[in-house]
């Protein structure tokens, strides 16, 4: 499963900044997913409660952070949220557009000791 | 005390880390390299075998070709002509990632490539998170699909730079109307370059010969 591989990807970052940081629990893992990232929240939840059991990580609480897709026209200038992947300028349009939000998927911060 | 501890990490950065490495030695020998992303039986592995039988005396191609199980693709591809051509099993993953495709590049030699082409897992969805160095990615869909695909994958039509149409011989046996398909894929991506082609018959191909000789001259930093 997909998101099972990423939520491995958030362990082992996790497990590197308790090493790094010398931390002892815990107890959630807050991580900011985009709407544009590929990744389903409530699958990458699943994985990492599956991929936690039994690990000294068992019982931490993941927290997503779910951001909307945005994007900003080149042609008109103005940011527009991208509604339904239709990534057309809604003032103008036009189909030359910067994803400005959405593609994120990033470990934001640990919760522990 | 439970703290609240700022990491802001990307969680792909070991993937992007390999990518990025990857990306810097194909630029050292200025290798075009293309990411084929498509459903299953979309016309992948046909598309490079056309391209390796016409091109294979111009450009000097590699190719890296992936699946879950079996080496079919990448012995089809040995067949039709292709003297670099190094297979992927992943056993399992539902696409390619930058450690797997680091792996397959350790067995080519550089220095005698102009163009690399990376067949990825049949996936519309997982691979478009995976970032493997490549210049380009380059989606294929077919006239046996739904026109509405784009709209169905937009994160992967999204990141693509070229759609390529295949199945054009098929057209008129299904409901799929090529016009639809291509205002759906423009409406998710207003900059794809798309081409229309059949594999079997021959069609549209003579375009995609073309463009790939320019794009790969331009990236050899030479006039096309």
């Amino acid at each position: 499963m997909h998101e099972l591989r990423i939520a491995q990807a958030v362990i082992d970052i996790v497990e590197s900044e308790i090493t790094r940081r010398r931390l002892k629990k815990i107890t959630a893992v807050g991580v900011r997913v985009g709407a544009l990232s590929g990744v389903h929240p409530d699958a990458l939840s699943f994985s990492f409660e599956a991929a936690t059991m039994e690990t000294p990580l068992a019982g931490a609480k993941l927290v997503l952070e779910y951001l909307p897709a945005k994007a900003k026209c080149r042609t008109c200038g103005r940011p527009f949220e991208v509604e339904e992947f239709v990534f057309l300028c809604s003032s103008c349009g036009s189909g030359d557009v910067e994803v400005t939000q959405g593609e994120e998927l990033d470990v934001v911060y640990l919760v522990g000791e | 005390m439970n703290n609240r501890i700022a990491i802001e990490k990307k969680v792909l950065s070991a993937n992007d880390r390999l990518a990025a490495a990857i990306r810097a030695k194909l630029e050292e020998q200025r290798i075009l390299s293309l990411n084929l992303v498509s459903s299953p039986g979309s016309g992948k592995t046909s598309l490079l075998e056309r391209t390796l039988g016409a091109l294979n005396s111009t450009l000097r191609i590699a190719v890296i070709a992936g699946d879950v199980q079996t080496e079919n693709d990448a012995n089809r591809l040995v067949k039709a002509g292709g003297r670099l051509v190094r297979p992927i099993v992943t056993g399992g993953a539902c696409h390619l990632d930058a450690a797997m495709v680091t792996r397959a590049l350790d067995q080519l030699d550089f220095g005698h490539i102009d163009l690399l082409f990376i067949e990825n897992v049949g996936n519309l969805v997982c691979p478009s998170s995976y970032d493997l160095g490549e210049d380009m990615k380059v989606a294929l869909i077919s006239t046996t699909e739904g026109d509405d695909k784009p709209l169905k994958y937009p994160a992967m039509f999204r990141r693509s730079s070229v759609l390529v149409i295949n199945k054009t011989d098929l057209v008129g046996l299904s409901d799929f109307d090529v016009p639809r398909a291509r205002d759906n894929a423009l409406t998710i991506n207003g900059k794809l370059r798309i081409f229309e082609i059949s594999c079997r018959s021959g069609d549209g191909l003579q375009a995609w010969y073309e463009w790939l000789i320019e794009q790969a001259a331009i990236k050899k930093g030479r006039p096309s």
